[in-house]
């Protein structure tokens, strides 16, 4: 008989029950406040792959998944918080392709993301380069590695020849990408030019699937077009000045001269600033990650005239 | 007018019913009770009888609160078996119990007396005086469970049943793993019990126990109450058999025609006839100058009226 | 009610010390000590780190195993043994039993861990040779593994409060492991979107999270325990334990004894 003594009980315990739960999940709440990144710091707990292995015992694809997911996660933590150094990259991704040497996603990803100068990346082209061809190693029909390689060397290392040489490899593949012969042949001729560059980001957005690679190349891609279209703009301001003597302060005089069409407008859809000195700059400079031109002198960000990067 | 009956019954099932739904997916109901309507009395011995797998055990766990019925009520020491004080006033020993294998009687008796709430100052004399009453001999009190045989485990489960001194003693084959010597003293201890005032319903399938103990008894079988009442009275409805004596083999034959198994020493003889048929057999005796020696009514035991009742060869230790 | 429910704790608590299982599993934790002791000899100058990593990874995963044994005894055992009707057929409430049970088994819990720290201090104090202020952040440490027995325990018998006793261990040790990783199931939560991303993340509230009582490297390292996590994982280990004992009570309450 359920007795009034039982449904008593039964429902105190339920409400408490509950309570407590509720209770519960505001402390795991406070806790994650506390400490957002402890697991992401102790994730190299076991820092030797081959342990690693032989320990997960045969769930390899499972760990390798894992630790795909750390490194993506520590990646974008700390780059939210504008970090300078990742140093824990690297390992992370070299133990998820020592897992899973055929997880491919890593290797892109840290093509991108190990090579790139902080606080977009951990500023380690090197190491981006040992990971990639160890998964060259690994998976040798893979175009779209040799693609990477050949990027890193170019972009970040300004290794041309080498950069030419990965393209090549890649190009004689079975099934490799067209593209990769056009690249060797451009790498050899026009490595450090901006036209190579945004060939190279263009196929980086086109090949790959993951949305960080992917978001990143966009920023690039942008960044691609200020750098070519405010040499262009300046050129047109020094000719303005040439044929009428004044130093204009709009662009509309230009319009008026038919030398511009309209407003010119950067790819995040503000005007270009058109300064006395005839420097032509982005509205928002703090908005740009990648340019190099069109940029305020005091950023500190040097103002170049070429595209290569540092040796 | 006030029912005193009411006053003086210590348990009453109204259509007490137990259902057991067996297996996940297509559950088919097992009627474990099918619907039982007894009363025991204050102060009585009353025995609780059925083959195994009757639903004796069932129906001690749908009484003690362990189990939920599925349909009937019942009252126990005139209130409601969830309440704790009525809870306090009963002793229970399920079937084969076992207990904590890493305590001594004396430990695990304290540890039932303190959930009993016996008085922590009571306590030590208590379970010694317990403990003695159900024959366990001194040195055994400090050792461990786990080295008990099952007679002295079946001890200490009498003990703990009785140690916060209830009024009602519920207790489930409590003969069970006694040697006759061990079953003799349980029997002293119930009537012991039945003497201090206490009521005792206890469920068995010895029936020559129940036979000697009870004031009523009941008989269950298959999840139904079969026979309710007075020992003597249900041994009485049962029509007993005479044993006949007497001189004359020529008659043998006679008695044998008439389907009578006649069992002859030299000149005498001697036959079991059933009481309805005395008359006839004397009479077809004296028509053959046969001489009587004897007519003796034979005992029914309450295996007869068992036996009647469940209609099928039962287990009986004697 | 009080009464009774410590004469259960206590009770639980006589019965599971004189267990003798219980002291097997301790000398393997000792072993472990002592192994990693001598694996630090192998590789030079991270004996302390490794005498640390590695022992306090030896007394969670034991003292893991050990509440799990003890934890589905509680309940499913009793149950199977018949041990239980003898209990429950006097005045004592079905909660009550559930919740002096547990008592008793913290109660091993602590004893147990007590033991181990000390086997823990003696292999640190031979490899050290005396002990340093900064040795205050092992207890911490492993005070939170102390919160995650309490935990695991009081999954353990609610487990056990409706399943045989092989089911509930085993169940008990698949949460263990999934609970360790529930950091990143939080994770995959936040990259995943729509319904898988609300319900990955209810799971990742639902399961206990033992990633959070996890602090070995960190204190192997040498970093010192903020007092708030000190804090808030003493209240989530504790309300995630009565929760579970709450549930372990509820189902016990109504459930048919066979």
């Amino acid at each position: 008989m359920r007795t009034h003594p039982n449904r008593a009980v039964s429902l105190t315990l339920t409400a408490l029950m509950v309570l407590m739960f509720v209770g519960s999940g505001w402390a795991l709440g406070r806790l994650r406040a506390v400490r957002p990144n402890t697991n992401l710091e102790d994730v190299l707990y076991i820092p030797s792959a081959k342990v690693l292995k032989r320990m997960s015992l045969g769930y390899n694809g499972l760990l390798a998944d894992i630790y795909w997911t750390r490194a993506v996660q520590y990646f974008g933590a700390r780059h939210w918080r504008h970090a300078r150094d990742y140093d824990l990259l690297f390992p992370l991704l070299d133990i998820t392709t020592q897992l899973d040497p055929h997880l491919l996603v890593a290797y892109r990803f840290g093509a991108t993301f190990l090579a790139q100068e902080p606080p977009d990346g951990a500023g380690q082209p090197e190491k981006a380069v040992e990971l990639i061809e160890r998964g060259i190693k690994d998976n040798p029909d893979e175009w779209r590695l040799y693609f990477d390689l050949g990027f890193v060397y170019s972009m970040d290392l300004g290794d041309y020849q080498a950069a030419a040489n990965a393209f090549l490899r890649g190009s004689q593949l079975p099934h490799t990408h067209p593209f990769l012969k056009i690249m060797a042949a451009q790498m050899a001729q026009h490595g450090g030019e901006l036209q190579t560059a945004r060939m190279l980001w263009q196929t980086t957005y086109d090949t790959t699937d993951d949305v960080a690679i992917k978001a990143n190349a966009r920023l690039h891609l942008q960044a691609l077009e200020v750098d070519e279209t405010v040499p262009k703009l300046e050129e047109l301001v020094r000719q303005y000045k040439e044929r009428t003597g004044i130093q204009p302060t709009t662009f509309f005089p230009l319009i008026q001269a038919g030398l511009l069409r309209r407003i010119p407008v950067d790819p995040l859809g503000m005007p270009y600033k058109l300064l006395p000195d005839g420097h032509v700059e982005v509205q928002d400079p703090e908005a740009w990650s990648f340019i190099r031109r069109g940029l305020p002198p005091e950023t500190g960000k040097k103002d170049q005239a070429d595209q290569s990067t540092k040796p | 007018m006030r029912d005193i009956r009411k006053v003086m019954v210590t348990i009453e099932t109204r259509n007490l019913e137990k259902t057991y739904r067996v297996g996940f997916w297509r559950a088919k109901p097992k009627v474990a009770l099918r619907p039982l309507t007894l009363s025991v009395d204050h102060g009585e011995i009353f025995g609780y009888l059925g083959p195994n797998g009757a639903g004796k055990t069932t129906t001690l766990k749908l009484l003690m609160g362990l189990a939920e019925p599925s349909g009937g009520s019942f009252t126990i020491l005139g209130g409601d078996i969830t309440d704790p004080a009525i809870r306090a006033q009963i002793g229970f020993l399920p079937e084969q119990p076992y207990f904590y294998d890493y305590l001594t009687p004396l430990e695990l008796l304290n540890y039932f007396a303190a959930l009993s709430a016996v008085p922590a100052k009571e306590r030590t004399r208590r379970i010694d005086a317990t403990l003695k009453r159900v024959g366990l001999q001194e040195d055994a009190w400090t050792t461990q469970l786990r080295k008990f045989s099952k007679g002295m485990l079946q001890r200490v489960g009498l003990a703990q049943a009785i140690v916060h001194e209830p009024k009602l003693v519920v207790l489930d084959e409590p003969m069970s793993g006694l040697d006759p010597m061990g079953r003799r003293e349980v029997r002293d201890l119930i009537e012991e019990l039945h003497h201090e005032g206490r009521t005792v319903f206890f469920s068995t399938h010895i029936l020559s126990d129940a036979e000697a103990l009870c004031d009523r008894v009941a008989v269950l079988s298959r999840g139904e109450l079969k026979g309710i009442g007075v020992v003597a009275d249900l041994i009485g409805s049962v029509k007993g058999n005479v044993e006949i004596m007497w001189h004359g083999a020529q008659t043998v034959p006679t008695l044998r025609g008439l389907g009578l198994e006649v069992h002859t020493v030299g000149e005498t003889a001697r036959a079991v006839v059933p009481e309805a048929q005395v008359d006839k057999v004397i009479d077809a005796l004296r028509a053959h100058q046969a001489k009587l020696i004897a007519v003796t009514p034979m005992r029914t035991t309450l295996e007869d009226y068992f036996l009647a009742k469940i209609g099928a060869p039962t287990e009986v230790a004697r | 009610m009080i009464s009774r429910i410590r004469a259960i704790a206590f009770n639980t608590f006589r019965e599971a010390i004189r267990d003798r299982v219980l002291y097997n599993l301790i000398v393997f934790a000792f072993l472990m000590i002592g192994a990693s002791l001598l694996l630090g000899q192998i590789t030079i100058g991270v004996e302390r780190q490794l005498l640390i990593n590695l022992g306090l990874t030896a007394i969670s995963i034991f003292g893991v195993l050990i509440a799990i044994f003890i934890g589905i005894g509680l309940v499913s055992k009793e149950i199977d043994k018949r041990t239980l009707y003898t209990v429950l057929s006097r005045p004592v409430q079905r909660w009550e039993f559930i919740v002096g049970k547990y008592f008793g088994l913290v109660g091993t819990l602590v004893v147990n861990a007590g033991l181990m720290t000390l086997g823990f201090f003696v292999a640190l104090l031979y490899l050290m040779h005396r002990l340093q202020p900064s040795d205050t952040s092992i207890l911490a440490a492993i005070y939170f593994i102390l919160l995650q027995f309490m935990m695991i325990t009081a999954i353990a018998l609610l487990l056990s409060s409706f399943s045989t006793p092989i089911e509930s261990a085993v169940l008990t040790f698949a949460i263990f492991v999934v609970g360790s990783f529930s950091e990143d199931l939080r994770n995959f939560a936040e990259a995943a979107k729509g319904t898988t991303h609300y319900a990955t993340l209810a799971l990742s509230y639902l399961i206990p999270n033992f990633a959070t009582m996890n602090y070995i490297a960190p204190v192997a390292r040498g970093n010192p325990v903020p007092g708030s996590l000190i804090l808030y994982n003493t209240l989530y280990g504790l309300l995630y334990a009565a929760t579970a004992v709450c549930g372990a009570s509820l189902i016990f309450q109504n459930r048919n004894l066979k």
